[in-house]
């Protein structure tokens, strides 16, 4: 199971010519010059493509937090014309594949000249475009007791006091799981920076690393390998630090 | 009208940033692409209009389009059913209560995690490749094994494996319905001295079925839309020989090699109405199949 894994971690600290011919895991000489030359091994040090990664993402989860809970807010615990109507309208998008909307979308961006930044990557999520968090929000938000919003609306609180006083703090778990997924999610992505990244300064890793696969030839493998490593310790932290909550978001929800 | 903007404005100002989405970058979008699909578009002149033509063309004469079906429909009939029965397997091995489980739960379902990153995309490449460690492990046994990643006849195998691999989130989902069937069920079995399969047929896929159904649906959808490893694997056009030409790498290649913009949105509504008959035939079989706690009398 995890020997796919081990073998890409051993490989990155081999010297090139024992990757192709030992299956061991354990390397016969530890060398880590794969991880010091892949960093610099492209046009780009990698520090570029991590700062560029981290803001891409770090930007898309604040966006995701705030625009998904408000739309869950409305409509778990709003009531309002129309609320039923949007709810079923949200629902129905969830179904659509994302290639439908894909090139308006890119036009769209195109036409406002956004191409080439991360506006394309970050503002989207900034509006709510990721139901799937509005969904699990919504079914959270639910079964908090209503008599909590009452109490507070009886003493005079205002709706977003509410929601930033009562709902939010208690919906810690639910915020946490949609957090940690969208940043996992946005950090792998490789079809949205693909379309609107064409400038190498702008990259995500995901883009740099295949950069490697282009640059192709034996001599390359060991850096490559190195640099898919380091690709993969954000998200393996955050399955370390918060393997129940991923585990219990999975089973309940069926996200990935 | 003013108590009705006093009580709905709340709600309108919460949902505010869903709205603009909805409208900016979905509800537009999915009109603007079903427009297009009528159109020839090259983002250079204004579209035309074709009428069906992108629609009589890619049924009638896209090869291309035919080889993407079938490499994707074939795909899909591999992987899903394999990724659920791996998936299903380890579920019920783990479900026997090993002191264990979660750190067991936990390693079976890190590769599901990485599973879209670009990093797993070129270990596998490397894995299948002729001189990879999938073909020195056959070597040992005496077999020579083909270039799996390159050969045509059995690149797309190599795919299927991967998706093997990631069973972590359909496993997980198996065992929350696992542990929610009474254990006295079993108990009478066993004392009825029913064997083991029989116990499986009769007990558990019956009381699993609407957990398979969920599962099968979910992963039948995502196995459709599969793409970041396979533009990786093949080189981002389908090599070798469009053995791996899945029908997102080909929209995308459409789109955003060759500029077809109209014919790419067509691909699209194509690929939105294959998922869609999909999941109906699935909910409209499952009243067969699937029987929910409540409907038992």
């Amino acid at each position: 199971m995890l020997y796919p894994l081990l073998w890409l971690v051993s490989s990155s600290v081999k010297p090139e010519n024992e990757i192709f011919t030992s299956l061991s895991v354990w390397p016969q000489k530890f060398q880590f010059d794969n991880y010091v030359k892949g960093w610099n091994g492209l046009p780009m040090p990698f520090t570029v493509f991590y700062k560029n990664s981290l803001i891409v993402t770090v930007l898309s989860v604040i966006g995701n937090l705030i625009s998904c809970s408000f739309a869950a807010y409305a409509f778990a615990r709003l009531r309002f014309t129309g609320r039923s109507f949007f709810f079923a309208l949200m629902m129905t998008t969830l179904m659509i594949p994302y290639h439908v909307v894909l090139i308006p979308q890119y036009v769209e961006f195109l036409k406002l000249g956004w191409v080439n930044t991360y506006l394309p990557l970050v503002v989207p999520k900034f509006l709510a475009t990721d139901g799937f968090f509005v969904f699990l929000m919504v079914q959270f938000f639910r079964q908090l007791p209503r008599e909590l919003d009452e109490a507070a609306m009886i003493d005079g609180c205002s709706p977003f006091k509410i929601y930033w006083k009562i709902i939010l703090p208690l919906s810690l778990p639910a915020m946490g799981t949609a957090a940690i997924f969208s940043f996992i999610w946005v950090w792998e992505d490789f079809l949205g920076p693909l379309i609107y990244l064409n400038d190498i300064k702008t990259y995500t890793v995901p883009l740099a690393l295949r950069l490697f696969l282009d640059a192709e030839g034996e001599s390359v493998f060991g850096q490559m390998f190195a640099m898919s490593v380091l690709s993969l310790v954000p998200v393996v932290i955050f399955f370390i630090l918060f393997q129940k909550l991923i585990v219990r978001g999975i089973a309940t929800s069926g996200m990935k | 009208m003013r108590r009705f903007l006093a009580r709905n404005a709340p709600g309108y100002m919460f949902l505010l940033p869903w709205l603009l989405g909805f409208f900016l970058l979905a509800l537009g979008p999915i009109l603007a692409s079903l427009y297009l699909s009528f159109t020839r578009y090259d983002m250079v002149s204004a579209p035309r209009w074709t009428g069906f033509g992108n629609y009589v063309y890619m049924f009638t004469r896209d090869r291309r389009f035919w080889k993407a079906i079938d490499v994707t429909f074939s795909y899909v009939a591999m992987a899903v059913p394999a990724r659920l029965i791996m998936a299903l397997g380890v579920a019920m091995l783990l479900d026997k209560g090993l002191r264990t489980i979660s750190l067991y739960r936990a390693i079976f379902y890190l590769p599901s995690l990485l599973g879209s990153s670009i990093a797993i995309a070129i270990l596998w490449r490397q894995l299948f490749s002729g001189d990879g460690a999938v073909n020195q492990l056959l070597a040992m046994v005496g077999i020579q094994g083909p270039s799996w990643i390159t050969d045509p006849n059995t690149s797309l195998y190599t795919l299927v494996v991967l998706a093997m691999w990631q069973f972590g989130s359909p496993m997980l989902i198996f065992l929350a319905g696992l542990r929610a069937i009474p254990r006295d069920l079993y108990e009478a079995a066993e004392i009825d001295g029913t064997p083991r399969w029989r116990q499986f047929l009769r007990i558990t896929l019956p009381l699993l079925a609407p957990v398979i159904f969920f599962n099968l649906v979910l992963q039948t959808i995502d196995a459709f839309k599969t793409f970041s490893s396979v533009f990786i694997i093949s080189h981002g056009n389908g090599a070798p020989a469009d053995s791996l030409l899945f029908y997102t790498v080909y929209l995308f290649n459409e789109a955003f090699k060759f500029f077809r913009m109209g014919y790419a949105s067509a691909l699209a509504w194509v690929l939105l109405i294959i998922i869609a008959a999909f999941t109906a035939l699935a909910f409209l079989s499952s009243k067969y199949w699937v029987h929910y706690e409540n409907d038992r009398d």
